[in-house]
């Protein structure tokens, strides 16, 4: 029974520690694509902010502030694709494209460049990362210990979904969201502002993706490595489509696929079922929802579909 | 049409100018970095044109994305857009891997029987694809995502198969029989001082002729681009639009499966397990771009594609990091994806189209 | 009684398109005025000026006597004018009372406050008779309610001048009544109401004047008591209205259509055709004449292959035809001109010689063993081009999409007379287009059935329907409700079955 009950608390460690980063991803692609605007760039801002989150925090010392920094770094992305998409028209799944070109290709150059031709960034203290909380309150290894003296933000990141589904579903900005995403022709005429909704949603979307990058190498990995996020951001969109374009969709989904990012971490090497496998269960389940809950899955009507202006 | 207006409507002006912000863009990075971008571009243009064995080396890395951009530009050209080329790479490779591997026959067996295996793996990657569309209505971008990352990991799992994987350690597979082997005989090898010299890139000229004359001329590529444009008046016309998109996505991943072959046959021959995407489909969509999906120019896109790879790999020689070709593709990208918008604005300045 | 909107001398250019040519236009309050014109007249330009949508080249507009610049909808709406479009703009998944209070939340702090919106628009829904659900979704409500919940967003902005942009292009007879009734509560109520039609019926039925353009220029305003409809079409069209097709007559052959006791659902799974039975013979024109909606789409999506019929029989020359692919329908002699040119008709990206074989390419001279010839491509092309004077007459190698509307549609008439298939559907073949395409269009239709081709018409154009056809089958509720000579056709019978009545009562 104790060990029954520490391996949950270990699996539900490993949760805490792989849901942040996926949940907070997707969140930001709610946004987006409910917005009208598809991103997949969303890897590639995750990338940058996981090194502008461990090279701020390694200079300044403060997790936070590398966490927020990284959280920016994607939002500057997210800029870019919206002027693509929103401004100009292009085709949002090609200047997605480019962002995961430029995305991860500037996080290791800066990298490089700044860390003497290293393409990792030096490990952080653990004063850099993001704090955990609880510290010294539990017994190190105890289940209490395990599930709750872990990092705060994963804790906020939780609390964050309350407040996007608040924002979606509750106030003016989230109706106006939604309609843009859903009918922009219609809210032009009716005095919503289609162009600045889609860019606050997109820049966010960039932002939110930034701070989930940040949280694996301000917590997860205490580093920056190249292939860090490989598929996170992916993961992310996948877990809205399965969470039908839904915060709280995409949250209960964001849970799944940490689960399976936790028992492959529990796993390790050498066991009977291969890490490989598990690391394709998002993507598999993703397709068979898609397969067989199709009806039920509603895209954004004008997703993918940009909006110009006429005179 | 006047000439200034021929030219404004071109693709490859705006392509140009796309390719030039590129490397402004790359320049002033280098510049941040405290880089001589001078320096650098030099080393570039250096380190493929340097001696005519970093030119054979820039063809050889330039066959493997002819074939991915080929891909894509096929998908652009029938109304699909083929994200999925990186995992239809992928599965092209594994499977001409395991039969490279796996499988004792003679040359003029053996190496036909490992393209087949991957065109046969890229197509069906992609017909999957294809049938969740058709039967289901799932957007194919999203399926061909989550198939690439099955793919990426469905490669690491066979990898690290006992039958497969190299004796003792390591993170790869063993080799491929030589039998499987496309490289030249060795006294052209002996010639070019590129050690991977093969018959790929002719393959992959090869291949672009046969697409466009596929697109083209043939009743096929008059079915599969008339569906691409619209295919509700397809329909109306009396063409299976169901069985054009499957045709095509399927075709389009067998050119990208091929692409895998032709890079493990020509150049690797083994496979190692992935920490990150390869990126050979993505680096396709950039292909197909910069070649407006013409297959021909193709060739030209992916030997440029190739050469900045190549030369880019160079540039730790100067202390430049070679993710500045990455930065400078993903802005080209970047620009010729709104180029379109900009040609309105160039074509239509000072006549305004009734509404 | 005092002006609420006064245009004057309002010229729209689109590049060398003169499409508003000094046109003048004054609604007083309370009143309904009805703007006629036919397709392509101005009518929608002159609009969209109004509404903030287009800027005016030059000219004035007045509202309540001050003159203004309006720019934008939204300066439109504070100035209160509201626009009601042939499209609706609503959000399917939206609930009608969101759909409404979209851009004029209440909110309360940060929070939205939408029941104090839904107070408010049932409350306009009772004072106007307007009746909605307020929180049922938009795609669960019928097209008329739709169209209510527009007018009520309309109102919910202050709107006291309406535009109503061809308010009954899709609505049953029966909702059609029922706007006639809105539209009286709303001018009874002082507010005005701009009615943009090229519906002679309804502008008598419930206008009080009329401003009729033509070719983007300002022809006259009328007070309708005094006007006769004839009067009303002659200033449309700037001729002697009927402009009857010459035919001779002829006796028509043997049945080329049967159509017997379809059964169909539409998209939403309701019954869209009851049991519908139909023939159409050699040498005949058949006009199908009904309100949109009534099952004629659906009717031609299963003859032409695009759609399943769940139960009937359909007969090509005696030969099975029933539920058959779109390929199948043509080889077995079917080809149609369909109602949506860009959509159905075209590949609009397709040079004209491509779209001009675009049943015939596998077929020989056009290609062989699966290579095409493009010489032969060309050759034909030029010589439809030729015969039907595509222009302009060097297109052959140019996009579709680069022609003009009629041109468009010359393509398609070329490539299915040329066809010569044994029956020619055409469903709103003449939409859009002006009057001098207009004859062309009905002169091969007429050619064809004078070659002893079946030709099968489904116009919601009750003129065309008279002119064209030999034999009349109205569609109502998707059934055939009444059948009736060309040459005895009497539009009054023909819109009392077109809404369900009976012939004999």
């Amino acid at each position: 029974m104790d060990v029954l009950i520490r391996n949950l608390g270990l699996l539900i460690n490993a949760i805490l520690i792989a849901t942040p980063p996926l949940l907070l991803a997707a969140l930001g692609s709610c946004f987006s694509e409910r917005s009208g605007v598809v991103n997949i760039g969303i890897e590639g801002m995750m990338t940058i902010g996981a090194f502008i989150g461990a090279c701020v925090a390694y200079f300044s010392g403060n997790g936070w502030l590398g966490f927020f920094a990284g959280g920016l770094s994607g939002a500057v992305l997210g800029v870019i694709h919206a002027i693509a998409c929103i401004q100009f028209g292009a085709d949002q799944t090609i200047s997605g494209t480019a962002i995961n070109f430029i995305g991860p290709g500037l996080a290791v150059f800066l990298c490089k460049a700044i860390f003497d031709n290293s393409s990792d960034s030096p490990a952080l203290d653990t004063a850099a990362k993001l704090p955990k909380m609880f510290e010294g309150v539990f017994k190190s290894g105890s289940f209490g210990y395990n599930v709750f003296s872990t990092y705060s933000v994963a804790y906020l990141s939780f609390i964050l979904v309350l407040v996007v589904w608040f924002v979606f579903y509750k106030t003016k900005f989230g109706m106006h969201l939604r309609a843009v995403g859903e009918h922009p022709q219609a809210c032009a005429t009716l005095g919503v502002n289609v162009y600045l909704t889609r860019y606050i949603c997109v820049i966010l979307s960039g932002f939110l993706a930034g701070l989930g990058g940040a949280f694996v190498t301000l917590a997860t990995v205490s580093q920056f490595r190249p292939a860090v996020i490989v598929g996170q951001g992916f993961i992310a969109i996948a877990a809205v489509i399965f969470g039908k374009f839904k915060p709280q969709g995409a949250f209960k989904a964001c849970l799944l696929f940490g689960l399976c990012n936790g028992i492959k971490a529990l796993l390790g090497a050498g066991n009977a079922v291969s890490p490989n496998l598990v690391s394709m269960i998002p993507y598999v389940v993703t397709i068979l929802a898609l397969v067989f809950v199709v009806g039920s899955t509603r895209v954004p009507a004008a997703n993918g579909k940009p909006f110009l202006k006429a005179r | 049409m006047s000439k200034k207006n021929s030219i404004l409507s071109s693709n490859a002006f705006y392509t140009l100018i796309s390719i030039v912000i590129g490397f402004i863009v790359g320049a002033i990075l280098l510049s941040i970095a405290k880089i001589n971008p001078l320096d650098a571009y030099k080393q570039l243009f250096n380190g493929v044109f340097g001696k005519p064995k970093f030119m054979v080396w820039c063809l050889i890395y330039a066959a493997p994305l002819i074939f991915t951009g080929l891909s894509v530009a096929f998908s652009f050209k029938t109304g699909v857009f083929n994200i999925g080329a990186e995992g239809q790479f992928v599965v092209g490779s594994l499977t001409a891997c395991v039969l490279g591997i796996l499988i004792k026959a003679p040359a003029i067996i053996h190496v036909p029987l490992c393209f087949i295996g991957a065109a046969l793996a890229g197509g069906i990657w992609g017909a999957i694809v294809g049938v969740l569309k058709i039967k289901k209505g799932v957007n194919e971008v999203l399926s061909y995502i989550m198939f690439n990352w099955i793919a990426f990991y469905l490669s690491n799992f066979v990898v690290n198969l006992g039958i497969i994987h190299k004796d003792g350690g390591g993170e790869a597979t063993k080799d491929i029989a030589e039998t499987a082997r496309i490289l030249a005989p060795k006294s052209i090898i002996a010639a070019t001082g590129a050690s991977a010299t093969n018959y790929g890139f002719i393959l992959a000229i090869i291949f672009a002729v046969i697409v466009w004359f596929i697109i083209n001329r043939t009743t096929l590529g008059f079915k599969l681009r008339a569906v691409g444009f619209s295919n509700t008046a397809a329909q109306y016309a009396g063409i299976d639009t169901g069985k054009s998109f499957l045709t095509a996505m399927a075709f389009s991943g067998a050119l990208a499966g091929i692409g895998g072959a032709v890079q493990l046959m020509g150049m690797s021959g083994r496979i190692s397990q992935f920490s990150g995407q390869e990126g050979y489909g993505f680096q396709g969509i950039t292909v197909a771009l910069i070649a407006s999906s013409n297959p021909i120019a193709c060739i030209f896109a992916g030997i440029f594609y190739g050469a900045m790879k190549y030369g880019g790999g160079k540039l730790s020689l100067v202390n430049a990091p070679a993710e500045v070709v990455d930065i400078i593709m993903g802005i080209i990208i970047l620009f010729i994806a709104i180029s379109s918008l900009f040609k309105n604005i160039f074509l239509n300045h000072g006549k305004k189209g009734a509404v | 009684m005092d002006v609420a909107v006064k245009m004057q001398d309002i010229v729209k250019k689109f590049g060398d398109f003169v499409a508003n040519d000094g046109i003048n236009l004054t609604v007083k309050k309370g009143e309904v005025h009805a703007i006629l014109g036919e397709n392509g007249a101005g009518k929608s330009t002159l609009m969209n000026i109004l509404y903030g949508l287009y800027h005016p080249t030059s000219g004035k507009i007045f509202i309540d006597g001050k003159e203004t610049a309006i720019g934008t909808p939204q300066k439109a709406i504070d100035l209160g004018i509201g626009m009601v479009h042939q499209h609706f703009m609503l959000i399917p998944p939206f609930t009608v009372t969101e759909n409404i209070a979209l851009g004029m939340e209440d909110t309360k702090g940060v929070v939205l406050d939408l029941k104090k919106s839904r107070e408010k628009i049932v409350e306009l829904s009772k004072k106007y008779g307007l009746s909605v659900d307020p929180d049922a979704k938009i795609e669960d409500i019928s097209v008329g309610m739709q169209q209510r919940v527009e007018i009520i967003k309309v109102l919910y902005r202050g709107a006291n001048t309406l535009i109503l942009d061809e308010p009954t292009a899709s609505l049953t007879p029966q909702e059609i009544v029922e706007l006639m009734d809105i539209i009286k509560s709303l001018t009874k109520d002082g507010k005005s109401v701009i009615l943009i039609t090229h519906k002679l019926k309804e502008i008598k039925a419930c206008a009080d004047s009329c401003t009729i353009i033509r070719h983007g220029k300002y022809i006259d305003t009328v007070d309708v008591k005094v006007t006769s409809e004839s009067e009303l079409a002659a200033m449309m069209v700037g001729r002697d209205v009927s402009f009857t097709v010459e035919k001779e007559k002829r006796e028509p052959g043997e049945v080329v259509l049967e159509v017997k006791n379809i059964c169909a659902k539409d998209y939403r799974k309701v019954d869209i055709l009851k049991s519908l039975s139909l023939n159409v013979r050699r040498g005949e024109i058949v006009g199908i004449a009904g309100v949109d909606g009534n099952g004629q789409s659906e009717l031609v999506e299963i003859l032409t292959g695009l759609k399943k019929a769940e139960s009937g029989s359909v007969t090509i020359l005696g030969k099975n035809a029933f539920n058959v692919t779109p390929r199948q329908s043509f080889d077995m002699g079917i080809t149609s001109i369909p109602e949506d040119r860009q959509k159905h008709g075209l590949v609009l990206d397709f040079t004209v010689a491509e779209n001009l074989i675009l049943q015939n390419f596998e077929k020989e001279p056009f290609s062989k063993s699966g290579i095409l010839n493009d010489k032969n491509i060309e050759v034909h092309a030029k010589k439809l081009i030729e015969k039907f004077d595509i222009r302009p007459n060097d297109s052959a190698k140019k996009a579709a999409k680069t022609l003009s509307g009629g041109n468009q549609q010359k393509v398609i008439i070329a490539r299915e007379v040329t066809n010569d298939s044994d029956l020619l559907i055409a469903v709103n073949p003449t939409r859009g287009l002006d009057v001098g395409a207009i004859e062309f269009v009905h002169r091969y239709l007429v050619e064809q059935r004078n070659k002893d081709k079946a030709v099968l018409l489904v116009s919601f154009e009750l003129d065309e329907i008279m002119n064209l056809s030999d034999r009349i089958e109205v569609i109502f509720d998707g059934q055939i409700t009444g059948e009736v000579l060309g040459e005895d056709a009497d539009e009054k019978e023909l819109g009392l079955l077109m809404a369900g009545g009976k012939k004999d009562e």
